[in-house]
């Protein structure tokens, strides 16, 4: 074989393989959500969005509870975290003090990186330690922690799409920087912002590591100030039990959670594929 | 005219005000970041006090030990067991995420890539219960029946894959973590592969390269700061990745020269041990586990964060 074919066979082979590769990787999605269905559909019934979960054994209990609690968990984490990194976000984009700006920029990507398990110790010590007692509230707050530098990063990102034109236009007419920013600025980049937050909550719905000790688990209804059931957390101990029905649960619970995440992320990304609320200047 | 000049006056002090107000809000809320880092940084240094004054610092690193009810602790298995793990998923997910960013940066059409990279971006959006709950039932039975056999059998030879097989061990939890971090080191990596500027490749295509010539030797190259920053990003992810993890170790607190063997993580043994650890040392010495993997992924990540700005602020191809 002369050293051209040779070369050609390599092009040819080399490039197959990263077909390959791609193929495969995306092969897992669908390996994951038919597993999902196959094992997890034939457990979803009325009951098990309606009624408690039951003792091994028992057959016909459902995570109406866990469906609950992690409404309230997410919901107060929402409540807490989008306010505060929303508004660290506007500042990034809008008032940039070189150094400041940019160390929060930084140290925003870092607590991104902070694994998890760590920021449920953090909510740890502040929240069931002073209470005493574990609390949907503890965990609200361990996942607000999370959502903070998602948020506030996203809404910088989408802020700085917005043309400088508009704003030197309101500017132009007189706005204050404040009232340019509040009725120019961020209505102008609200879609990608919109997503991110929506992305940010998704993200922190399926988040089980930082509420294994802040919001615990609870057999039956939880609340703010007492340990409360979420769904990544029952999908955890259902799926590590011993039991055969509370193994069919988790496989449930895992459907649900998965149909509610990936449904929030296709609706954002779709959101946003319509474009920036103003054409690009 | 008096009073006109007095109504602008008016308009202007106010505007003013309100403009100082707004700047501090969100200045103060910026600032909170700063303060939650702080905040993080100095529970988990207070929170580890006990086991620092107990055990000290360096026999806590090195010792293997780890017995609650003779409050010794020491945090070596963990460190190896996380370290091996995540060294591992890299082995399998580096060649993977960057066969696939290529495919998707320099072969497949924009529109074919950017649907791709959306299924991809789904992948790195499933959460990691899900992920450990597929691999408890799946990939653990699927390891002990088929695939440890076949490596003990091939491999055997290689203290790597000897022992007892359980199915649940290093290597199990290597793949997962594969798996999981397959996606951003594919998603990173395609976005500086598609900051090299055009005319690099176009030059390399001009003196009579192949494509792959191209794409490996010019176009790799350009990229790697960027596609280094994708894999430091992976292994951050990887060392504090729990869930998944946790149910798929083995959890088991010793040290085996073997992949095929149960170990445990650090993220693992705090998501076991941390809401049951009674006494003052146990749960210092599980802070001080969550201080050593904080420390280990802020390192990777800042190192991470650099790499990555310095290849795709360098690109040409946005205005």
């Amino acid at each position: 074989m002369n050293r051209l074919s040779w070369r050609k066979l390599v092009n040819g082979v080399m490039l197959t393989l990263t077909g390959v590769c791609t193929v495969v990787t995306i092969s897992v999605l669908f390996v994951i959500l038919g597993c999902l269905l196959y094992f997890g559909a034939h457990s979803l019934n009325w009951n098990f969005f309606t009624r408690l979960p039951l003792p091994p054994g028992e057959e016909g209990g459902g995570l109406a509870n866990a469906i609950v609690g992690s409404l309230q968990i997410v919901g107060l984490a929402a409540l807490i975290g989008i306010p505060i990194g929303f508004l660290a976000g506007v500042y990034l984009a809008e008032y940039e003090d070189r150094h400041f700006a940019s160390v929060v920029r930084y140290v925003a990507d870092l607590l991104n990186g902070v694994p998890s398990i760590v920021v449920g110790i953090l909510a740890w010590t502040l929240i069931v330690l002073p209470m005493k007692t574990q609390s949907g509230l503890a965990g609200s707050v361990a996942l607000a922690f999370m959502l903070i530098p998602i948020v506030t990063r996203q809404t910088e990102q989408f802020l700085r799409e917005v043309p400088l034109a508009l704003r030197e236009g309101a500017l132009a007419l007189g706005a204050s920087k404040w009232r340019m920013i509040a009725t120019v600025a961020v209505p102008a980049g609200s879609k990608g912002i919109l997503t991110g937050m929506i992305l940010g909550v998704a993200r922190i719905s399926g988040e089980s590591a930082p509420l294994l000790f802040t919001a615990l688990n609870n057999q039956y209804w939880g609340g703010l100030r007492e340990p409360t059931a979420s769904l990544p957390v029952m999908i955890y101990k259902l799926a590590t039990s011993p039991y055969d029905d509370w193994n069919r649960q988790a496989w449930a619970a895992g459907l649900v959670l998965i149909t509610l995440v990936l449904l929030a992320n296709i609706a954002a990304r779709l959101v946003l594929a319509r474009g920036v609320s103003v054409p690009r200047g | 005219m008096a009073t006109a000049t007095a109504t602008v006056k008016v308009v202007k002090t106010s505007t003013q005000t309100g403009d100082i107000i707004a700047r501090w809000v969100v200045t103060l809320f910026a600032a909170s970041l700063l303060a939650m880092a702080i905040l993080l940084v100095y529970e988990l240094v207070i929170g580890s006090a006990d086991a620092r004054a107990k055990l000290g610092i360096w026999r806590f690193l090195v010792s293997t030990r780890w017995n609650p009810v003779t409050e010794d602790f020491g945090a070596a298995p963990f460190v190896y067991g996380t370290v091996v793990t995540s060294v591992l998923a890299l082995l399998i997910s580096v060649p993977f995420g960057l066969g696939a960013a290529i495919f998707l940066s320099e072969l497949a059409p924009a529109r074919i890539s950017n649907a791709l990279t959306f299924v991809i971006e789904l992948l790195a959006a499933i959460p990691s219960v899900i992920y450990g709950l597929l691999a408890i039932f799946t990939l653990v039975p699927l390891m002990r029946l088929y695939i440890e056999p076949f490596l003990k059998r091939t491999l055997g030879f290689l203290p790597l894959f000897q022992g007892t097989i359980y199915g649940v061990g290093f290597l199990t939890a290597g793949m997962v973590l594969a798996i999981m971090t397959v996606p951003f080191i594919i998603s990173v990596s395609r976005e500086s592969l598609l900051a090299v500027p055009r005319d690099q490749r176009e030059a390399a295509l001009a003196l009579g390269a192949t494509k792959w010539e191209t794409t490996w030797q010019i176009v790799v190259p350009y990229a790697k700061l960027g596609i280094l920053g994708s894999i430091f990003l992976g292994l951050a992810r990887a060392l504090g990745e729990t869930m998944a993890v946790t149910m798929v170790i083995g959890n088991d607190p010793s040290i085996h020269a073997s992949l095929l063997a149960p170990g445990y993580s650090i993220a693992a043994v705090i998501a076991n041990e941390f809401s049951e650890a009674g006494g003052k040392i146990h749960p210092a010495a599980l802070v001080e586990l969550a201080l050593v993997l904080f420390c280990l992924t802020i390192l990777i990540n800042g190192f991470a964060r650099l790499m990555i700005m310095a290849t795709t602020s360098k690109g040409s191809k946005r205005p």
